[in-house]
């Protein structure tokens, strides 16, 4: 069932340039040539009856209720798969098609019986408003109808395969109430691209089947909900809905809050709860589609856990104390003036979070800046994308991807580096696996072999499995052959680049040591790989590169970014469509909590905090003088923690005691503080450490806009009111005001306002521009009204672009006798990062523990066998994970993910970060593995605690609908 | 050594050829396997080498095998079972066989057999001329394709060749479906060089550089066949990189169907093919604009196919004089059911129905009346004794409401019950449906339903009107022809034998 709202228009749009005219019942109308029929007769305000056509899939032409008769044709052609073509006159209806129409409709309910009453579709199933449009009201072949031995045979068979798959936790399967329109099997395959669903068996027992008749969860579905959404009836539906058995009331368009892509999402609303989430057709970065997070794991917001009150502490070993929203803020924020009094101006800080809007980060980097009267703000950016904010502005001039998620379709070949799209960017993931049907090649840079490499009707043209750490190794082998075997693109890069670094960089890279063969070693990938992938990429006319925190995560991470850039300048690939550089950033708000000036270096709009006629605007727009001092980061905070030098904190939205590396460390700082305080929906880890705890509200309670990797700002709407009364934003407004920093919004499009006035990039951004256009890619001002999907056409935003060297430098983290084994890192589709949010939805069916991924090999030699527990122990720390031996992972590396708390990930992991934005390199840590009896004991308690906490599953479905 | 030809096509194995073939091979003689000439009531049909020709003696058995040798066989002694010499035989004779003329002479699996009696001398003419003059050869023969739809293979090969693509495929369907027909099998058991040099005369003609025949699994001897012949012509350099050093590359493999009858369908069979789901592609695009792997394709039925060399080799005239209007050269009609003598006859177009049942046919087996004979596969008209007069004509069939389809021909005597059998062609659509269209899906099964209430007296005028809007339904709605043809045997019975279609009392 589409979404209650959307105008179906029967078949997707032509993106034809060229005009067609015809004529529909007599009204001419001028469509792009390649409209089908169908789409005309919708945009000419004439719905054509149909069932197993939608808008978001290739028109099949398979129910034959959108017949139609055409001057000088033969017979009823098909509306959804007859082409317009000039001239063409079309009637919709006439006595005939109204006859074949209804004739159809009684064979469909002739096996779909009219008994809709508490059917979850009721009101929006198609077949019944079919039904009810064609007068069809009762099974005209039900008269004592008598069959043959075979076809009863038949049905026998069929009504033992009717039972109702239930498996899945969020959407049942009904095959009574299947019509077999095989929309559900196209989205999978055309939306989805997992291609899990077939029609099994033939004539009237055709069925729908996932893999070879599975359950739904056995087969090889990810749950991504496409086939729900396309189905026409009741058969696939989701479970929120079918217990509620009522339509929704209202839709309300938001952005998702988990991953970079932004996925533009419609809630739907009964009684003041949300139904189910479906994702917006008209989505710029989603078209239509979402993944098993962003379409059904939205219950946590209305988890048991959730924090409802504000609570306070004065000691993190005393019980939490409930108070009133005055008497926490009044107690924070005499706590910071307290500390700043005793210990300093620059003894506090805060951290703006990637997860809360654009809005609520400019406001808390505002009040540390304004009220706090320092530059100490940072973000969890640091922790993932800041290598990629330093690369491309440095080469490039802009701190952000250069492209919209669809120039893919337009990609000859896209690399994928250091990313695991299929889980970590599900959507983007379909959007490539689409473009890779289609023909685009693809390389793929990963130590590990992720799902991309081979995959139904995918297959990597080349996977260079490198060794964890040898990334700037690998990427400067790629552009040695570039530059040795005479493929830069001469023209592009002495039009657009600085000619001295360029020919800098060129003889640099093209001394021998850099070859594929002399990296050999190093990377572990065979030169001739190497040498055939370079070519391809530098061969293509549109190469893309599609990179993730594979490439960030590391001790040269920003090395990495700028040999990428390199790569793309030198080969002319940016500055148009189906090219580019372009980072899959992690949360939902990353780029824009670094738009939005959560740096301790920089303003909104990167501008550096030096600089004095940027100061200066500030000053002048928030009334205080400002500091010209770049604050701490994250890493230096702690440092500074421990030291004695820092002891309060803010903490708006980002659980630093999980997510950050080196958990001992990070535990000893914060203990280490006088005033903790924590903004968060859950008690998270960090909240341990904390003294004050202000309840977050999610995205569904609030207002305000999230920026995607795309630079796509998307509104976000408040859906349901904040379960503690306040939304983030006006939590710091409070905190703001009870420090003396006065702040009076009274909606966030007041602080957008106030954003485009002070930021030159945003310059044309306004709520009233997004409701209209539906999103916009900054820069949006002047020289680009409706924003920017491209970047860098004609030239770079830096003026000309500029190559870097990049020496490889191993990282410290060096394997021994001792540790002879990498650990690295990643995630898995069904969690998000720390997993605050999915632990606490029915995502967990999926994904209940972190295992670790280890080679057969190194498993043998240490008598490890699949389940085992493993000890894992690093310089820093140990933890103990079950095994999971595969060789998805090359021998001398094994793979985690980190979403429950209790995995320890980060125990292991060290403090080396990159040298120019300390990132943490949470990718390489040498490791040694062993086999042992049991986890150790604080995560045994911790999974106990886990547990006695977590509500069952059936206590969260319940929560969930 | 004494030398006898048995035939090793299925209707002669199934008669028991293989024992014959095994007791003179026990008795010293040299047996050649050679394809059936389509005498079927003489299986097996043993033949020897004479100076007048060659004489053939049927049915053999196993047990007769003594007695033609002690009555001196291979001087063509005197048997009760002799026929005399075989190209005499009233039932051959008569005929005009073009695209047969090699079946039951040649040892299919011998290409020197087949360069001997002219194989491969189409192909040589197809290479002295270029890609758009073999089409025209093609398009001026009159040719029109012979599974069913008669549509000009000329016509149809030129919009391939029109692509400006260099990935095309030549296709042939050999799914060879329609009950009662089994002219495409004599093909692929008894002249495979045949069909194989037709479709390398459609590669090089368009530009396509591989072809597929598409074979029914329940074909095993073709398939065999097929592929011992298509070794031999590759070794033989008539297929591969350098066609007879042409410097053409044509390369040829069989795909073994999965028994789907939709998969005659061409869009379907294109998709089991590839790999996929037997299901009706829609049109458009045409398979010769987007077709195999969605490039150009040539989708030609064997028979099609089959009949390209000859006309290559005598010209398109030679062809196009037999026949009658736009029916041109000559049809495969293949006899079953309800006959004496069940068999394949090559005419040209124009012989009359009631020729083909009672000159050929011999009249019913059982004796008694043909009552109707159904034309075209299980989707074909009834067509009553008073229009046996009908000429094979694709118009004059038309014309009458019936088509010739791939040309099988069932008879049924006055027994047959009309009613039953107009219900069995909705229990056939309903069995063979793919499942993608509704009116087809569903509508088959529904329309069983109907004549068994109709039949049982529940309602009948209300079924009668039912059945009329279910088959119009059928006729407009449905995606491919299994659907939209299934009314014709259900609508020819109920017209010309009304009565059949009261209800029964119960009994």
């Amino acid at each position: 069932m589409y979404a209650i709202d959307h105008n179906d228009r029967g078949t997707p749009a032509s993106n034809s340039s060229a005009l067609v005219t015809v004529e529909i019942d007599g009204q001419p109308i001028e469509v792009p040539e390649g409209t089908s029929v169908m789409r005309a007769a919708a945009l000419a305000g004439t719905s054509i009856p149909k069932l197993c056509a939608t808008d978001s899939l290739k028109a099949f032409g398979s129910c034959r209720l959108c017949l139609v008769e055409i001057e000088g044709r033969r017979g009823y052609p098909a509306s959804c798969t007859t082409l317009v073509a000039e001239g063409m006159k079309i009637r919709t209806s006439s006595d005939k098609l109204s006859q074949l129409r209804r004739g159809v409709v009684e064979l469909y309910v002739s096996e779909h019986p009219l008994d809709c009453d508490g059917c979850p579709a009721d009101g929006h199933c198609e077949l019944q408003s079919m039904a009810k449009l064609h007068g069809v009201t009762e099974n005209v072949f039900a008269a004592d109808g008598r069959c043959s031995e075979r076809i009863t045979h038949e049905s026998k068979a069929r009504v033992k395969a009717l039972m109702t798959d239930d498996s899945n936790p969020y959407f049942s399967f009904d095959p009574s109430l299947c019509i077999a329109c095989s929309r559900c099997v196209r989205a999978c395959d055309e939306t989805q691209g997992t291609l899990a669903l077939t029609i099994s068996g033939r004539g009237l027992a055709s069925q729908v089947s996932a893999s070879a008749n599975e359950s739904f969860m056995d087969s090889e579905c990810v749950s991504c909900g496409a086939c729900v959404e396309a189905c026409p009836t009741a058969a696939l539906s989701e479970k929120s809905i079918a217990a509620l058995a009522r339509p929704a009331e209202k839709s309300v368009s938001t952005t998702c809050a988990y991953c970079g892509v932004g996925c533009s999402l419609k809630a739907e609303v009964i009684n003041g709860e949300v139904s189910r989430m479906v994702p917006n057709r008209d989505g710029h970065a989603n078209n239509g589609h979402a993944c098993v997070k962003g379409r059904f794991a939205y219950g946590y917001a209305t988890h048991p856990d959730r924090i409802k009150s504000p609570m306070i502490r004065a000691k993190i070993t005393d019980p939490w104390r409930e108070v009133s929203w005055d008497e926490a803020i009044n107690y924070a924020a005499g706590e910071f003036r307290r500390i700043q009094e005793k210990y300093g101006q620059g003894a506090v800080g805060g951290i703006t979070s990637s997860r809360c809007t654009n809005e609520e980060v400019y406001l808390v980097q505002k009040m540390i800046r304004a009220a706090f009267g320092n530059n100490n703000v940072d973000t969890c950016a640091r922790v993932c994308h800041s290598p990629t904010g330093f690369g491309l502005k440095q080469t490039l001039g802009e701190s952000a991807g250069t492209q919209t998620f669809m120039s893919v379709l337009k990609s000859d070949l896209a690399i994928v580096m250091g990313a695991n799209p299929t889980d970590g960017h599900p959507v983007f993931a379909s959007h490539l696996k689409r473009a890779l049907r289609a023909g685009t090649k693809l390389i793929v840079i990963d130590p590990r072999e992720i799902a991309l490499v081979r995959t139904p009707h995918i297959e990597a043209a080349y996977h260079l499995q490198l060794r964890p750490g040898t990334n700037v190794a690998m990427i400067t082998a790629l552009a040695h052959v570039v530059v040795t075997e005479g493929l830069v693109k001469e023209d592009y890069v002495s039009q657009r680049c600085e000619k001295e670094a360029f020919e800098k960089w060129r003889s640099w890279v093209a001394d021998p040591r850099h070859s594929p063969e002399a990296t050999e070693s190093v990377t572990g990938v065979p030169a001739a790989s190497v040498r055939g992938a370079a070519r391809l990429y530098a061969s293509a006319n549109n190469g893309s590169i599609y990179y993730g925190l594979g490439v960030t995560e590391h001790s040269q991470g920003s090395t990495t970014v700028l040999g990428i850039a390199n790569l793309a300048m030198a080969t002319g690939n940016i500055g148009r469509e189906g090219v580019g550089v372009n980072p899959l950033r992690g949360q939902n708000n990353v780029q824009g909590s670094c738009d939005m000036g959560s740096f301790p270096h920089e303003f909104p709009g990167y501008r550096h905090v030096s600089d004095d006629s940027t100061r200066h605007l500030f000053e002048g727009a928030w009334g205080v003088e400002l500091s010209n001092e770049p604050g701490l980061r994250i890493p230096n905070m702690f440092e500074a923690a421990l030291d004695g030098s820092f002891k309060g904190m803010y903490i708006q939205g980002e659980d630093l005691a999980q997510s950050d590396p080196n958990t001992l460390h990070v535990v000893a700082a914060l203990s280490a503080m006088e005033c903790v305080v924590v903004q968060d929906i859950f008690l998270c880890e960090t909240a341990k450490f904390a003294h004050v705890l202000l309840p977050g509200s999610s995205f569904l309670e609030k207002d305000g806009t999230f920026t995607n990797a795309e630079r796509r700002i998307s509104r976000v709407r408040k859906v349901i009111e904040p379960l503690a009364g306040l939304a983030d934003w006006e939590v710091t407004q409070r905190l703001s005001n009870a420090l003396g920093y006065p702040m009076n919004y009274q909606h966030p499009s007041e602080i957008m306002d106030e954003i485009s006035r002070l930021t030159p990039t945003f310059h044309g951004v306004t709520y009233e521009k997004l409701d209209r256009q539906g999103s916009i890619q900054w820069p949006c001002n002047a020289e680009a009204p409706e924003g920017t999907p491209t970047m860098h056409i004609g030239s770079f935003v830096r003026g000309k672009g500029k190559f870097f060297v990049t020496e490889y430098i191993a990282t410290p983290e060096r394997v021994n006798g001792r540790f002879p084994l990498l650990l690295t890192t990643g995630r898995v589709l069904s969690q998000y990062n720390v997993g605050a949010q999915t632990r606490r939805t029915l995502n967990n069916t999926w994904h209940s523990e972190d295992t670790v991924e280890i080679h057969p090999h190194d498993a043998e030699t240490r008598g490890i066998v699949d389940g085992d527990w493993i000890g894992i122990a690093s310089r820093a720390g140990e933890t103990v994970l079950r095994a999971d031996v595969t060789d998805r992972v090359q021998p001398g590396v094994i793979y985690t993910t980190f979403h429950f708390p209790e995995s320890g990930a980060n125990v292991v992991t060290t403090d080396n970060s990159d040298w120019a934005t300390n990132c943490p390199e949470y990718k390489v840590t040498a490791v040694q593995v062993v086999k042992v009896d049991k986890p150790l004991d604080w995560q045994i308690r911790f999974r106990q605690h886990r547990e006695s906490k977590l509500p069952s599953r059936r206590e969260v479905a319940r929560e969930t609908v | 050594m004494n030398r006898v030809y048995v035939p090793k096509d299925s209707t002669a194995q199934s008669l028991g050829a293989d024992e014959v073939a095994a007791a003179f091979s026990a008795q010293g003689f040299e047996v050649i396997r050679t394809g059936s000439r389509g005498l079927f009531w003489l299986e097996p049909l043993v033949e020897i080498d004479t100076a007048a020709g060659r004489v053939g003696y049927g049915p053999v058995g196993a047990a007769d095998v003594g007695g033609l040798i002690a009555a001196g066989i291979e001087n063509a002694g005197s048997h009760p079972l002799v026929i005399g010499l075989i190209e005499e035989h009233p039932y051959l004779k008569s005929q005009q066989r073009l695209t047969f003329k090699r079946i039951g002479v040649v040892d299919p699996a011998s290409l020197s057999d087949y360069l001997a009696h002219g194989g491969y001398a189409g192909l040589r003419a197809a290479l002295s001329m270029t890609g758009g003059e073999i089409v025209q050869t093609v398009t001026d023969s009159g040719l029109r394709g012979r599974g069913g739809a008669a549509f000009p293979t000329g016509i149809k090969w030129k919009t391939v060749l029109d692509q400006a693509v260099t990935e095309k495929y030549v296709t042939c369907n050999a799914d060879e479906g329609d009950s009662g027909t089994f002219a495409d099998r004599l093909i692929m058991e008894g002249d495979p060089f045949t069909l194989i040099e037709g479709m390398t005369i459609a590669g090089i003609a368009v530009g396509a550089t591989q072809g597929f025949i598409y074979c029914r699994v329940e074909y095993p001897e073709s398939i065999a066949a097929l592929r011992i012949a298509i070794a031999a012509a590759q070794a033989g350099g008539y297929l591969g990189a350098d066609v007879c050093g042409s410097g053409k590359r044509f390369e040829l493999d069989v795909r073994v169907a999965a028994g789907a009858y939709v998969c005659g369908e061409e869009t379907s069979m294109l998709q089991s093919i590839e790999g996929k789901r037997g299901e009706v592609r829609v049109r458009p695009p045409l398979p010769a604009i987007e077709g195999l792997f969605g490039k150009p394709t040539i989708v030609n039925n064997v028979m099609s196919l089959a009949s390209v060399p000859v006309i290559l080799e005598k010209g398109a005239a030679h062809y196009r004089d037999f026949g009658m209007g736009r029916s041109r050269g000559t049809i495969a009609l293949q006899l079953a059911g309800n006959l004496k003598r069940g068999g394949l006859v090559e005419r040209a177009f124009g012989v009359t129905l009631r020729e083909i049942l009672y000159d050929y046919g011999g009249g019913s087996a059982s004796g008694r009346p043909i009552k109707a004979v159904q034309v075209g596969g299980p989707l074909g008209a009834y067509v009553p004794e008073s229009q046996f007069d009908t000429p094979l004509d694709y118009e004059a069939f038309a014309a009458i409401g019936a088509l010739v389809g791939h040309g099988g021909i069932v008879a049924f005597d006055d027994t047959a019950d009309m009613a039953a059998l107009a219900r069995y062609a909705f229990e056939f659509c309903a069995y063979e449906s793919c499942g993608k269209c509704t009116p087809c899906r569903i509508g088959s099964t529904r329309g069983a339903n109907v004549i068994d209430n109709l039949l049982a007296g529940n309602q009948p005028e209300r079924q009668k009107a039912l059945l009329g809007e279910l088959c119009e339904t059928l006729l407009h709605g449905s995606l491919c022809g299994l659907g939209g043809m299934t009314p014709f045997p259900v609508q020819s019975a109920m017209k010309h034998f009304p009565d059949e279609f009261e209800p029964r009392k119960r009994h």
